[in-house]
C-alpha cells in the first residue's frame, strides 16, 4: 500500500486529504493518472510530487509503505 | 534550544523568533514580517486560510536554512510560519538573521524569503468579498517548467 496526500485545491476537489491504495511498484505518473481519473482533478497537472518528504521525479518509482504527496504551486509567505 | 524552523497555528511573536538567533558574536539581526494585506490591485480581502505539509515544510526550511549558512558563513537564522485562518494585518511569516556585519544579515533575509515561495509546501486560500481561491503562486504561473521550483528569485510578494 502507499499512502497519497493531497492538499489545497486539490483535497478540496477530492473531498479528502489522503488515500490508501495498492500502487507499490509503479511509477508516480502512473499513480498521478489513476489519481486524476479516480477523482476527477482538474489541478493535478501543474502540481509536483515528493516521495516521503523529498522532491521527487514523477518517473520514480513508488515502494510499498511510501507516502506520496501532490503538491500544488506553493504560497506561502 | 527552541527550534529554528517552526509551523505554528497560533499567532507569532516576534520577540520569541528574534530570541532564537541573538548571539553574542551577532553584530546585526534582520527581521522580516509577512503580514496579511487587505488590497491586492484594488481587490479586498477579508481573510487568508494557509495550510501546510507541516513535517516537509519544515524540513525545507531547514533545508534553506542551511543553503543560508553556506552562503553567509556565520549567520544564524530561524523562520517561523503561521497555519490556519489569519485576518487582515496578523503576522503570517516571521523571519530572523543575525550575522557579525548587517550587509548579510539583509541579504541572507531577502534570499530565504525568496526561497519560501518556491519550496516550502505552504499554500494560501484567499477569501474575497465574492469568492474563494487557493492562490497557486503569485505570479500566476501555475507550472514549474523545470519540473522543480527554480531557485531563481521571483517578483512576487
Amino acid at each position: 500500500m502507499i499512502k497519497i496526500l493531497l492538499f489545497a485545491e486539490l483535497q478540496e476537489e477530492a473531498g479528502t486529504d489522503q488515500v490508501e491504495v495498492d500502487k507499490a511498484g509503479v511509477t508516480v505518473n502512473e499513480v498521478k493518472s489513476w489519481l486524476q481519473k479516480q477523482y476527477n482533478l482538474t489541478a493535478l497537472e501543474n502540481t509536483m510530487i515528493a516521495i516521503n518528504e523529498s522532491y521527487a521525479d514523477e518517473n520514480e518509482v513508488v515502494k510499498d509503505g511510501d507516502v506520496i504527496a501532490f503538491i500544488p504551486p506553493v504560497s506561502g509567505g | 534550544m527552541s527550534q529554528l524552523f517552526d509551523i505554528k497555528d497560533t499567532p507569532l511573536s516576534i520577540e520569541e523568533v528574534v530570541e532564537k538567533v541573538t548571539r553574542r558574536e551577532c553584530g546585526a539581526i534582520a527581521t522580516f514580517i509577512g503580514t496579511v494585506r487587505e488590497l491586492t490591485h484594488g481587490k479586498r480581502t477579508l481573510k487568508l486560510e494557509y495550510q501546510a505539509y507541516k513535517p516537509m515544510a519544515i524540513k525545507m526550511l531547514e533545508q534553506i536554512g542551511q543553503e543560508v549558512r553556506d552562503k553567509w558563513p556565520g549567520s544564524t537564522i530561524a523562520i517561523t510560519h503561521r497555519v490556519g485562518t489569519l485576518d487582515i494585518s496578523e503576522i503570517a511569516v516571521i523571519i530572523a538573521v543575525s550575522t557579525p556585519h548587517r550587509k548579510a544579515a539583509y541579504e541572507a533575509n531577502e534570499y530565504a524569503m525568496e526561497r519560501i515561495k518556491q519550496i516550502v509546501p505552504i499554500w494560501k486560500k484567499e477569501f474575497w468579498e465574492d469568492g474563494t481561491k487557493w492562490v497557486g503562486d503569485q505570479l500566476e504561473q501555475t507550472a514549474y517548467p523545470e519540473g522543480k521550483p527554480s531557485i531563481k528569485g521571483e517578483e512576487n510578494d
